[in-house]
């Protein structure tokens, strides 16, 4: 017992280094193993590839898309989708009100909500576990003060809370990524709170503490691995509602502004025709619902493959 | 001796439970405190001139100008505004609506139970139909019925809701003509609107028809605003239903030859149903937001619609109360669920 102590705390590290280097062959990593269930989801392979297709096609968008997200043909106003009457193949999915492609206006709307949902998911991640590692490490009155603050932002609804931040910052696609992060910032600081909560009385901790490990080596390196699961699964499921609740602002008219090609300023734009061209409001939505669709399948596999306590 | 035995453990289970409710109540001051503070500091951060926008295209004179916003005490500090706004809260006043002058607090409960009535029905429509499609996907596990199930309540759960309520309005309104696409009743009626509450009014009204008018109404709104919280109580239900099964008590009352329907009724529902009662709670804070979006695209006039115009007029008072107002409710179900958690689930309420 008390040969331990005098030890010096940097040499903690290096044991600990070259075990994980000298085991990594015998044992399979968790990394390998979440994978390797993950596979056997077939839904959610689809789900994944989906999500890369549309990466890809957000990707290469300029190339891809046959014309400029905001050309407008004045000459075909409306055109339905090439199997109706009255529609070619040159607008394969119409146009709208002001003659611009739609399919153009989707695959560039693609890009848009991936940096979206990057963004987004980014924020409120960062902070979000910044701020739940102190509650949860810290405890105390920033404890107090953080989980309060949460409570409250909870007990607004969350489109609501958007709502009042964008106009506060006022309309834009900017502003309402950063509103929506906002919103979500709870969700993460109560996950990372509470299994911060739990890891910080494990033996390992415990070990680190005593081998002299600073607060903040404590924090990041010891407990924020052993807490990364839960974090995973909710980015991927945030990130389809953050795709979400950005068409929604952007139908409310508080998101991105016309003439940028986001889907859900497409359906806002497409509203007042929806009786007279329903191709104009359909195929926005549709790019919404497969996206969202695709991420939650994906999420879902993540979660029974990552962390099989949560399987549901 | 048997009576005084009740009555031991009647005290026991009551006394916590009171001072558990009354301790809760407590703990919501200090939230309804800081989101008057959120909600104070939020709002008047929104850029814009509330008296210019009142005064709208035909402008205002700077000394006019000067006049009303000393009037609305816009011109005293932030602090000195926030602290008369609490002092009025304090006597339920939530001070009163920029543009049309009326309080606050009568302008929401105007318009309340047009979200009540909405909300109502698409918690009633998604609990009476998300429950049993949960019960019967999780009993079939693996079937036909559990994957369309669980596909279509994964489709429900990501649906862009305000996306969906524009399909429904195309097929249903556009195609089939069945539905009108907007508003609680057609302007051919005219009734009394006691209850605020369309279907009742317009029973008590007796007006042949206008029952079957409000109910056309409402019916598409209802299906949109309950898509989501019907995809999540199908899918928690299923699981509750599976992790329940699975347990020892089931197996017992399996060997011991009870019917299958008698299990599953009355042994494996009623421990399934906790947790699903958590998520309903949970669904009813999330319903606001649903309700912004479904008022918005039915042109609905209920509170989410009413806060959203308040954004856009920069009606401060409104917007203040109005969230208030919400947040307190949302607060008060949370509360509502807790405790009939503790009734659903008597290991909980004797615990504490």
């Amino acid at each position: 017992m008390t040969q331990v102590t005098p030890q010096p705390p940097a040499a903690v590290p290096d044991i600990n280094d070259n075990a994980t280097t000298e085991l990594t062959p015998q044992r399979p990593s968790p990394l390998k193993d979440a994978w390797r269930s993950f596979r056997r989801n077939r839904a959610a392979l689809a789900g994944m590839v989906i999500i890369a297709l549309i990466i890809v096609i957000a990707c290469l968008a300029n190339v891809v898309a046959p014309y400029s997200p905001v050309a407008q043909f004045r000459d075909s106003v409306l055109t339905p989708p090439f199997w109706q009457d009255g529609g070619s193949l040159r607008f394969v999915l119409g146009t709208d009100d002001l003659g611009r492609d739609i399919l153009s206006r989707l695959i560039h709307g693609a890009r848009l909500s991936m940096t979206i949902g990057v963004i987004v998911v980014s924020l409120s991640l960062g902070i979000g576990v910044l701020l739940g590692l102190l509650a949860g490490f810290l405890r105390g009155w920033i404890d107090t003060v953080i989980m309060r603050l949460m409570d409250i932002m909870l007990s607004i609804p969350s489109l609501l809370l958007a709502v009042v931040v964008v106009a506060v910052l006022g309309p834009g696609l900017f502003n309402a990524m950063l509103a929506i992060a906002v919103v979500y910032l709870p969700h993460y600081v109560r996950l990372t709170r509470s299994s911060v909560i739990t890891e910080r009385e494990r033996e390992y901790v415990m070990a680190s503490r005593l081998a002299g490990a600073g607060v903040f080596r404590l924090m990041f390196i010891t407990i924020l691995p052993n807490c990364l699961a839960p974090l995973i699964v909710q980015a991927t499921l945030s990130f389809s509602n953050a795709v979400l609740d950005a068409a929604a602002l952007g139908f409310l008219g508080l998101g991105a502004q016309p003439p940028t090609p986001e889907w859900g300023s497409m359906l806002a734009d497409a509203r007042q025709y929806v009786l007279q061209a329903w191709w104009v409001v359909t195929f926005p939505g549709l790019a919404v619902l497969i996206t969202v669709l695709a991420f939650n399948i994906m999420g879902d596999g993540l979660r029974d493959a990552l962390d099989p306590r949560l399987k549901r | 001796m048997l009576l005084a035995g009740t009555d031991y453990t009647f005290a026991v289970a009551e006394t916590p439970m009171l001072s558990f409710v009354f301790r809760k109540l407590l703990m919501l001051i200090p939230t309804l405190l800081g989101i008057t503070l959120v909600t104070f500091t939020l709002v008047h951060l929104i850029p814009g001139d509330p008296v210019a926008i009142m005064a709208g295209e035909r402008g205002i004179s700077a000394e006019r100008h000067a006049e009303v916003m000393a009037e609305l005490g816009l011109d005293r500090p932030m602090w000195e505004q926030y602290l008369s706004f609490l002092g009025n809260l304090a006597h339920g006043d939530l001070g009163h609506s920029l543009i049309s002058s009326n309080p606050v607090l009568d302008e929401f409960m105007s318009l309340f139970p047009a979200t009540l009535e909405l909300g109502f029905c698409a918690m009633l429509l998604a609990v009476c139909l998300g429950i049993p499609l949960g019960v019967i996907a999780g009993i079939k596990r693996g079937s036909i019925i559990d994957h369309t199930v669980m596909g279509t309540s994964l489709t429900g759960y990501s649906m862009p809701i305000f996306w969906w309520g524009l399909l429904l309005i195309i097929f249903f309104s556009g195609i089939l003509g069945w539905t009108p696409v907007s508003g609680r009743l057609s302007s051919s009626y005219w009734i009394d609107t006691p209850t605020g509450f369309m279907l009742i009014d317009t029973l008590l009204s007796g007006e042949p028809g206008a029952f079957v008018d409000a109910l056309q109404h409402l019916i598409l709104p209802t299906v949109v605003l309950a898509t989501i919280p019907l995809a999540v109580i199908a899918r928690m239900t299923r699981s509750s239903i599976l992790e329940v099964l699975g347990e020892d008590y089931i197996r017992t009352a399996r060997a011991k030859g009870l019917s299958p329907w008698r299990i599953i009724a009355i042994h494996a529902l009623r421990n399934a149903m906790i947790p699903v009662t958590t998520v309903i709670g949970l669904q009813i804070g999330l319903l606001f937001s649903g309700a912004i979006l479904t008022e918005t695209i039915f042109s609905w006039p209920g509170i989410g619609k009413w806060l959203i115009d308040a954004v856009g007029r920069r009606d401060y008072p409104s917007l203040q109360g109005g969230i208030l107002l919400i947040a307190l409710i949302v607060m008060m179900v949370n509360l509502i669920v807790d405790l009939l958690y503790g009734l659903i689930n008597p290991r909980i309420r004797n615990s504490r």
